[in-house]
C-alpha cells in the first residue's frame, strides 16, 4: 500500500472563510493543535463577497433595539422553522463577536459619536447591520486572517479534503491532495469543523464564487452525518443581468437600505401590490410612508425591504407578466434618489462593479437586476451550543450548517453566523478532542479507497469532461430546482440528476496532477451531485410555500409543515428524508415572537 | 472587438521547468471579460490549464496575470476595451516562481505578513466603550480595501527584476498593511524600526509603478509609503533628535 504524507492534529478545520478562521482561533485558544485547510489562497473565500453588513443589536444608531426585536425578526424572517436556540443563542452573542473584531482591528464605518455605526437592510426592524462600506466580508475576514496567523495554527492552503476518515463511527481524519503537486495528504485527527461554505455553484446563475460546490455536504453525507432542510436556497432578489458573463453577480441589498427602489418597466414601484398578508401590519402601503421610514423608524418600513424571499418571488412576477426590464429584469433606482456623493461613499463596490462590468455609472442611471442564487439556509445538522453534528467529532459552522435561518436568512445575518458559530464550534471541537479517551485511527483500506476514487479520472477510457457535466447540471438545476418549483419539474430535474451521477463515475481527465483544474472539477462534481439530489428530494418532499422554497402546485404555506424540519441522511447508499417535528419554543421566547412590530 | 466574433488567446502553458505561449480561440460573448475567455478554453480545449480564481467579481485577488504584458485582475479586465490588435497574451506574474501555466507561487507574502507585529489596541474607554471617528479612519480603510492580489508586489522593480531582494523587502502590499496599523487611532505598538530594517522601506524610490496597478484604485506611494518614511526620517534622521539620543542615552 502506498503511504502519504500523514499530519496528526487534535482539530482539522476545513474552510477558512470567515467561520473556519473564526473555528480555528478558539480551536487553537483552547490549547489544540489545529490545522486550517482550504481549496484556495487564505483570504479569498467567499466571505469576500459579503457586502452589506454584519448583524447585531448593538442600539448605536436606534438605542431601542436589543437581542429580543432581532430574535424576532429573524424567526419571522426565517418563517418560523429556525433552530429557536441557535438564533436566541445568536441574538444575545452577536455584539459581542462584532466588538471582538473591532479589538482584532477590523475598523467599521463610524457614527457621529465615534461608534460603530449601523445600516439598515431587509427584514430587520431597526438599522444593525455593522458595515464598512459595502466590502463588509473583506474587513471581517481580513481582520480574522491577520489575528489567526500569529496563533501557530498551521495552514494549508490549496488543499482540497475528499473523504473524512472514521473508526467505529467517529471522526479519525481527512484525506484529500494538494492542489500544485497532486499529492495526496492523510490528516489524522480527533474532530474535524466543517466550514466548507454554501453550494450555489450548483445552480447556473449564482452570486457565489467557485469554491461554493457544497464540498462539506458530499462529506457529511458519506460520513452519515444528517442534514436539514435542504430545499431552503436563497435567491437574492438583486444580482446582475448584463452581460452575459457577469449575470448573477450580486448586487448588495444595501442599495435598497440606503434607499433604493425597484421599478418596473412603466417606471412603477411594484412592491406595494407585493406585500403578503404576513408582514403586512409592519410594511408601508404609501410611497411617503415609506420614504420617511429612512429617517424616522415611527414609519413602516418599505415594501423593497421586505425579506428577500418575498421580494424575488415579487420580481419573478413582474417579468413574467411582462413588466421587466430590456435583459429580463427590473430597475434598481438609486441614482434618482440619493446624490452622487452618497452613493459613491456607501456603495463604493457597486459603483465600481457597474462601471467596470457592465458600463453603467449608477449615480446616473438605475441598475438592471435579476434573482440569483446566493445562500443555502439549509446544511449539516447541528447542536445549537456545540455545532456538533450527528457523527462524533464532526462539527459544522457558517453556511454549511443548517438551522439558524430556517426558511430564509435575513441580509447581514450570515456575517454575524459566522463568527458566533465559528467560535462555538471551534470551541466544541477543542473540548471535545480534549475528552476523548482513546484516539480514533483511520484505516488503511479506507485511505487506499480515497486513494482509488482520485485516481479513478485519469485511468477512464472514453469518458467525458467534467466541465461539460457540470455545465448541465447548472443548467438542470436553474430550470427544474429555481425560485418556482413544481412536482412534474422537481422529478424531470431529479432523473437529470440520476442521469448525471451514472455518466459522471466514467468522467475522463488527461494531464499532469499538479495544478490540473480538469481533475479537480471531477471532485467538485461529485460534491455537486450530492448538493443537486439533497435539495431535489427535499423539496419535492415539502408540499407546501415558505421562505426560500416556493411551489407553484402548492402556493400557500401548510401549518403542519411549519412544525418540522426535513432531515437527509443516507443509509445503504440511498438518500432518506424524514419529517423531524420541531421542539417546543419556551414560552418567554414564544412572548417575543408576538410582540408587534 | 465586437459580439459574434472569435476571440484568439496566447497563454503561457509550462512549469518550473519551462513553456511557452500556445494559442486558443473561443467564441467572444457580449461584455466579456479576460477571464471568461480563458475558462472558455479550459472547459474545451485545455482543461489541465492552471488558472487560479476564486470570486470572479474583483474581490477575492486570486485570478492576477499579466495581460498583453499589463498586470491585471483577469476577471475584471474586458476583451472590449483591450486596445492591442492581434491575440491578447496572457503571462503569468513574473516576480512569483511559476507552480503551473498561469498559477505562481505567492507564498513569499504570506511568509512576509507574518513579520509583521499584530495589531495592539490601547485600552477601552472609561464607560468601557471604544470611540474613533470617520474623519480618523478614512485612511485606514483605503488600506484597508487591499484585496491582496499581489499586482502592486509583481510590478515593484525593487523584486521584479532583484529576487535577491526578496528577504530583506516587504513590498507595497506590506507598505500599505504597515500604514494601517501605524494610523489606526488605537494601536500602540511601534512598527517604525522594522519599516526601517526588516521591511527596507529604504529601497523604494516612489516610482509609483505600485499604485498605477492597484485595482481598489490605493494611493499606495502617496498615502502609505511616503508617510512612513516620514516616520522613518522623523525616527532616524532628525538632528535634533538625534542629539538628544546621543546625550542622554535614551531612546525616542
Amino acid at each position: 500500500m502506498a503511504t502519504h504524507p500523514t499530519h496528526e492534529y487534535d482539530v482539522i478545520v476545513i474552510g477558512a472563510g470567515g467561520a473556519g478562521l473564526r473555528a480555528a482561533i478558539e480551536s487553537a485558544a483552547q490549547g489544540a493543535r489545529t490545522a486550517l485547510i482550504c481549496k484556495s489562497l487564505l483570504g479569498k473565500a467567499h466571505t469576500v463577497m459579503a457586502e452589506g453588513g454584519a448583524a447585531a443589536a448593538l442600539g448605536n444608531v436606534w438605542p431601542e433595539d436589543n437581542w429580543k426585536v432581532h430574535f424576532r425578526d429573524t424567526m419571522r424572517g426565517g418563517k418560523l422553522i429556525n433552530n429557536w436556540r441557535m438564533v436566541e443563542l445568536f441574538a444575545k452573542e452577536a455584539p459581542d463577536r462584532i466588538l471582538e473584531l473591532e479589538e482584532w482591528g477590523a475598523v467599521f464605518d463610524r457614527t457621529k459619536d465615534g461608534l460603530i455605526s449601523q445600516r439598515d437592510f431587509g427584514g430587520h426592524r431597526y438599522a444593525r447591520l455593522a458595515h464598512v462600506g459595502d466590502r463588509t466580508g473583506l474587513e471581517i475576514i481580513r481582520t480574522l486572517q491577520y489575528k489567526l496567523i500569529y496563533l501557530g495554527v498551521d495552514v494549508f492552503m490549496e488543499y482540497t479534503i475528499t473523504r473524512l476518515l472514521t473508526d467505529a463511527g467517529r471522526i479519525a481524519g481527512a484525506f484529500g491532495y494538494r492542489r500544485d503537486t497532486g499529492e495526496y495528504q492523510v490528516f489524522k485527527t480527533k474532530a474535524a469543523v466543517l466550514a466548507t461554505g454554501g453550494f450555489g455553484k450548483t445552480w447556473k446563475y449564482t452570486s457565489m464564487s467557485w469554491e461554493s460546490t457544497g464540498d462539506g455536504i458530499a462529506l457529511a453525507l458519506e460520513a452519515g452525518a444528517d442534514l436539514i432542510d435542504m430545499e431552503m436556497v436563497q435567491f437574492h432578489p438583486t444580482g446582475m443581468v448584463w452581460p452575459p458573463g457577469a449575470r448573477g453577480i450580486l448586487v448588495t441589498e444595501g442599495v435598497r437600505g440606503d434607499g433604493g427602489v425597484l421599478r418596473n418597466k412603466d417606471g412603477a414601484r411594484f412592491m406595494f401590490a407585493h406585500v403578503p398578508e404576513f408582514f403586512r401590519a409592519e410594511t408601508a402601503d404609501s410611497e411617503a410612508e415609506a420614504d420617511r421610514w429612512h429617517e424616522d423608524k415611527k414609519n413602516r418600513r418599505p415594501p423593497e425591504l421586505l425579506p428577500r424571499d418575498e421580494v424575488t418571488r415579487a420580481i419573478y412576477a413582474e417579468v413574467k407578466a411582462g413588466r421587466g426590464s430590456p435583459h429580463g429584469g427590473v430597475f434598481l433606482d438609486i441614482a434618482s434618489r440619493r446624490s452622487a456623493e452618497y452613493i459613491q461613499k456607501r456603495l463604493p463596490s457597486m459603483y465600481h462593479q457597474f462601471m467596470e462590468l457592465a458600463g453603467v455609472d449608477i449615480t446616473k442611471d438605475p441598475m438592471e437586476v435579476y434573482p440569483t442564487c446566493h445562500y443555502s439556509m439549509g446544511g449539516i445538522r447541528v447542536d445549537a451550543e456545540t455545532e456538533a453534528a450527528t457523527v462524533p467529532g464532526l462539527f459544522a459552522a457558517g453556511e454549511i450548517a443548517g438551522g439558524l435561518h430556517g426558511a430564509n436568512r435575513l441580509g447581514g445575518n450570515s456575517m454575524t453566523d459566522i463568527v458566533v458559530f465559528g467560535r462555538r464550534a471551534g470551541a466544541g471541537a477543542a473540548q471535545y478532542a480534549k475528552g476523548l479517551a482513546s484516539i480514533p485511527s483511520p484505516s488503511g483500506d479506507a485511505i487506499q479507497d480515497a486513494a482509488r476514487e482520485m485516481d479513478a479520472p485519469f485511468a477512464a477510457t472514453g469518458g467525458e469532461s467534467p466541465f461539460t457535466l457540470q455545465a448541465e447540471l447548472q443548467e438542470a438545476m436553474q430550470e427544474h430546482v429555481g425560485i418556482y418549483r413544481d412536482a412534474a419539474g422537481l422529478r424531470a430535474g431529479l432523473a437529470k440528476i440520476e442521469a448525471l451521477k451514472a455518466r459522471a463515475a466514467r468522467v475522463k481527465v488527461d494531464g499532469p496532477r499538479e495544478y490540473n483544474p480538469g481533475w479537480h472539477a471531477t471532485r467538485d462534481l461529485v460534491s455537486m451531485l450530492a448538493v443537486a439530489e439533497a435539495v431535489t428530494r427535499s423539496a419535492i418532499e415539502r408540499t407546501e410555500t415558505r421562505g426560500g422554497h416556493s411551489r407553484t402546485d402548492f402556493p400557500k404555506t401548510d401549518a403542519q409543515l411549519g412544525k418540522v424540519n426535513l432531515v437527509t441522511r443516507r443509509r445503504e447508499g440511498a438518500l432518506a428524508i424524514e419529517r423531524v417535528p420541531i421542539p417546543p419554543m419556551p414560552a418567554e421566547l414564544m412572548q417575543l415572537l408576538e410582540e408587534k412590530g | 472587438m465586437k459580439s459574434g466574433q472569435q476571440v484568439t488567446l496566447r497563454v503561457w502553458r509550462g512549469d518550473r521547468r519551462g513553456g511557452g505561449f500556445k494559442e486558443y480561440t473561443v467564441p467572444q460573448t457580449e461584455g466579456m471579460v479576460v477571464l471568461d475567455a480563458l475558462r472558455a478554453a479550459q472547459a474545451t480545449q485545455a482543461p489541465d490549464m492552471g488558472i487560479r480564481w476564486n470570486c470572479k467579481a474583483g474581490k477575492c485577488g486570486s485570478c492576477s496575470a499579466e495581460v498583453n504584458g499589463h498586470p491585471v485582475l483577469t476577471c475584471m479586465t474586458r476583451l472590449a476595451e483591450l486596445h492591442e490588435e492581434g491575440p491578447v497574451t496572457v503571462a503569468p506574474l513574473k516576480t512569483f516562481p511559476v507552480i503551473k501555466d498561469l498559477v505562481t507561487d505567492v507564498s513569499w507574502n504570506y511568509e512576509k505578513a507574518k513579520e509583521i507585529p499584530p495589531f495592539a489596541p490601547r485600552p477601552k474607554d472609561p464607560d468601557g466603550k471604544r470611540r474613533m471617528y470617520q474623519e480618523d479612519v478614512d485612511r485606514v480603510q483605503e488600506f484597508r480595501k487591499c484585496i491582496e492580489c499581489f499586482l502592486c508586489q509583481n510590478v515593484c522593480h525593487v523584486i521584479r527584476d532583484h529576487p535577491e531582494n526578496k528577504p530583506a523587502f516587504a513590498g507595497p502590499r506590506f507598505f500599505v498593511h504597515l500604514a494601517a496599523l501605524e494610523m489606526h487611532p488605537w494601536d500602540t505598538a511601534d512598527r517604525v524600526d522594522l519599516i526601517k530594517q526588516d521591511a527596507g522601506i529604504g529601497f523604494c524610490n516612489i516610482t509609483k509603478c505600485c499604485t498605477e496597478v492597484c485595482p481598489e484604485n490605493i494611493r499606495i506611494t502617496d498615502n502609505a509609503i511616503i508617510p512612513l518614511k516620514e516616520r522613518v526620517v522623523d525616527r532616524h534622521y532628525d538632528p535634533v533628535l538625534w542629539l538628544w539620543r546621543k546625550v542622554t542615552g535614551r531612546a525616542t
